[in-house]
């Protein structure tokens, strides 16, 4: 009787031991991204079955809390067999220069995605000549997202440049509607509306150089920058700062605003609303520039299960897994071999905008500087809601500027 | 005699060297990484001396929080203690269904922190639109429209908006150290000034608030301890709020080391939390000690 239970007990101790794991560390716990996480699980399950997954995800808009947990698990000497990371500077900087992870390039030659993926992309998972994560999926941060009711019902044309969306806000005011719906309790959502005013004052070259040094901080075209969004509060709900993202989403869902800015995961969740009056333009001043973010998954050193990340990180950057993904997620594949017909309208547009318009990186989504000049930037921003002092704030924008290096 | 405090010494031992390890060790290592140049996920353990808290006291988003932590922790002191000694003075009348209304005050302290800034977002939640909801609404049913406010999301308010959801939580708790002490005053006391001709506010006045001292100070220090080291509440309730009005030190740390990865800055302001919570409570300990001593 006693040896038949240690035997059991042990075998189940070896079983556990044994098995075959895969841990995937990620913040995508809600609608439509946790349906395309699914997806890429299915997939990987079917191709490398009795393979068990582990989903190790953090809730929360852009990350927020899932970087902390992250931070402590790596820090602890536990990683994550993979991770979620938005490409970039936040990839590099954090993880690949401070030596935490390993490069895939050979995965990327094994897999030709080198030759499917644009160089927009390519450029920022790699360093030393090294590729370092798989992008998944892009994201678009500069969009416009309107009622089209409203609009309809006020004759009024969605705004292509900050003089017509003055004049749109204006009349929507004056009707009891709130112009441009916003949410501002997670800290980082009035960065991302500046971020889109920034491109669409300075353009791509001028936005990018922000980042490089080529642009000064000091520039007349920030300050204009600056007193465009300080105008541009004037027309959000008074509340902003008790809602999340997606609660100012609630609202052009509840036809109480007309506009939105915010990245195209807006998608998902009208979708997720059963919301199909929505419509979309460019951010103003935006014509022609796309502002992308991307999430990707990497190799950590001391992955506990190696083989088994390799394989999944193949799933990821498959034309099967993009394709299942992004549908689901309402963001676009990172490879561009991928027919636009299979997706619905709005991801049609922004693969082909994907192909021609210019690509700069976001900053507030980690692509375009280091996860410290973000926290900072974002900080900076937020108190400019609140008091917006153009003068100071423009100077705290220098001064962090310089802070990391960048000469001003 | 001398056995004995061997085999004392051994009881003890165990949770010596855990609290020696977990706690002051950890505040060792906090103090050092306050000291070093770690300002990215790889550690950089170049000495740098107090640089990061000269860094520290000229960043605004630190004045901004620092000062916030002082107005809720006078506000929260004040008005728990304040409603929860009203509230057991009431109870010790006699009321009746006392032990209902006992649980009924009590009962918020069970809840988490988390849970309650929750649900106090949505009660202060303004509205928007010309539309009330929460706390307004029922203001503007009852006729009081014009106590209607934005709360949280007010920049004048901010903070003080979380001190409601603080006292909420924590009046109740003070209500019970007060009420206990209430009840441990000897009735002859009572009796005596009864037939000295004094009346119901003298009594509490000159006879059971002059006792109660040790509780009141029991109570400034729990709370205050609560109050300079809050997180949970402010981060679930308004997060750092609009223009950091709501930003507390607490919240400074954990957005400045983990989304920032500036780790020293991040233990400096761990240290400066420290030394306050220290600040109010060496002394207290002091006296304690010192009065156990005379005994």
């Amino acid at each position: 009787m006693w040896r038949k239970l240690v035997l059991l007990v042990a075998m189940s101790l070896l079983v556990t031991v044994f098995a075959a794991k895969i841990e995937i560390f990620s913040w995508w716990t809600a609608g439509g991204e946790a349906e395309g996480l699914q997806e890429l699980f299915n997939i990987y399950s079917k191709l490398y079955p009795g393979v068990e997954i582990i989903n190790a995800t953090v809730a929360g808009g852009a990350g927020a809390q899932a970087k902390a947990v992250l931070k402590t698990r790596m820090l602890g000497g536990d990683p994550p067999d993979t991770f979620q990371v938005h490409a970039g500077h936040e990839l590099i900087d954090t993880w690949v220069k401070t030596g935490f992870m390993e490069p895939i390039t050979f995965l990327y030659k094994e897999e030709g995605w080198d030759k499917v993926m644009p160089k927009g992309i390519l450029d920022i998972v790699s360093y030393n000549g090294e590729y370092w994560s798989v992008p998944v999926n892009i994201h678009r941060a500069n969009v416009l997202w309107y009622n089209k009711k409203i609009f309809e019902k006020y004759g009024l044309k969605p705004p292509k440049t900050f003089e017509e969306f003055f004049q749109v806000a204006e009349v929507l005011k004056s009707h009891g509607i709130i112009p441009l719906a916003l949410g501002t309790k997670d800290g980082w959502e009035a960065a991302h509306a500046f971020e889109t005013v920034l491109i669409g004052k300075l353009g791509a070259e001028g936005y990018k150089g922000l980042w490089t040094g080529q642009t000064k901080w000091s520039d007349p075209r920030v300050t204009d920058a600056l007193e465009t969004f300080a105008k541009m509060l004037q027309y959000v709900n008074s509340d902003h700062a008790a809602r999340t993202w997606d609660e100012a989403c609630a609202l052009i869902v509840e036809g109480k605003a007309a506009m939105n800015i915010m990245g195209d995961w807006a998608v998902g969740y009208f979708y997720a609303k059963n919301f199909y009056d929505f419509g979309w333009v460019l951010a103003p001043g935006n014509e022609g520039i796309f502002d992308a973010l991307s999430d990707s998954f990497g190799l950590p050193k001391g992955a506990k299960n190696r083989e088994n990340v390799i394989n999944f990180l193949r799933v990821l950057g498959s034309k099967e897994g993009q394709l299942a993904f992004n549908i689901k997620k309402g963001s676009i594949p990172a490879r561009t071999d991928i027919d636009k017909n299979l997706f619905p309208e709005y991801q049609r547009s922004a693969m082909e905008d994907w192909l021609k318009h210019e690509i700069v990186p976001s900053v507030m989504h980690g692509a375009a500087a280091s996860e410290s000049w973000v926290t900072e930037f974002k900080d900076v921003i937020s108190l400019f809601v609140a008091r917006p002092d153009v003068k100071t704030t423009q100077k705290a924008l220098v001064s962090i500027a310089k802070a990391q290096g960048v000469p001003q | 005699m001398k056995t004995d405090r061997i085999v004392a010494l051994l009881f003890i031992l165990p949770s010596l060297i855990l609290i020696g390890i977990f706690i002051y060790g950890f505040i060792g290592w906090t103090g050092w990484v306050s000291m070093v140049n770690w300002r990215d996920v790889f550690p950089d353990f170049t000495f740098v001396g107090l640089r990061n808290y000269s860094r520290l006291f000229q960043h605004f988003r630190f004045a901004i929080s620092m000062k916030n932590t002082l107005v809720f922790t006078i506000l929260f002191l004040i008005a728990s203690i304040g409603i929860g000694l009203l509230l057991a003075i009431l109870l010790d009348r006699k009321v009746r269904f006392e032990g209902f209304f006992r649980t009924v005050y009590l009962f918020p302290m069970a809840v988490s922190f988390v849970v309650t800034g929750v649900v106090w977002r949505w009660i202060l939640n303004p509205g928007t639109g010309g539309e009330s909801v929460g706390l307004n609404w029922l203001l503007e049913k009852i006729g009081l429209g014009f106590l209607k406010s934005g709360w949280y999301t007010d920049p004048n308010i901010g903070i003080k908006a979380v001190v409601i959801a603080a006292v909420w939580q924590m009046s109740g708790y003070v209500m019970a150290l007060y009420l206990s002490g209430i009840r441990s005053v000897p009735n002859e006391l009572y009796e005596a000034a009864q037939l000295d001709g004094a009346n119901v506010f003298q009594l509490y006045r000159y006879i059971v608030l002059p006792l109660l001292r040790p509780v009141t100070l029991s109570a400034v220090i729990i709370l205050g301890h609560i109050s300079l080291k809050i997180f949970d509440l402010v981060f679930a309730m308004t997060g750092s709020g609009i223009g950091f009005s709501c930003d507390v030190p607490a919240l400074f740390m954990y957005d400045t080391t983990f989304r920032g990865n500036y780790f020293s800055q991040g233990a400096a302001i761990a240290m400066i939390l420290l030394l306050c919570v220290a600040a109010l409570i060496i002394p207290y300990l002091v006296y304690s000690i010192r009065s156990e001593v005379r005994k």
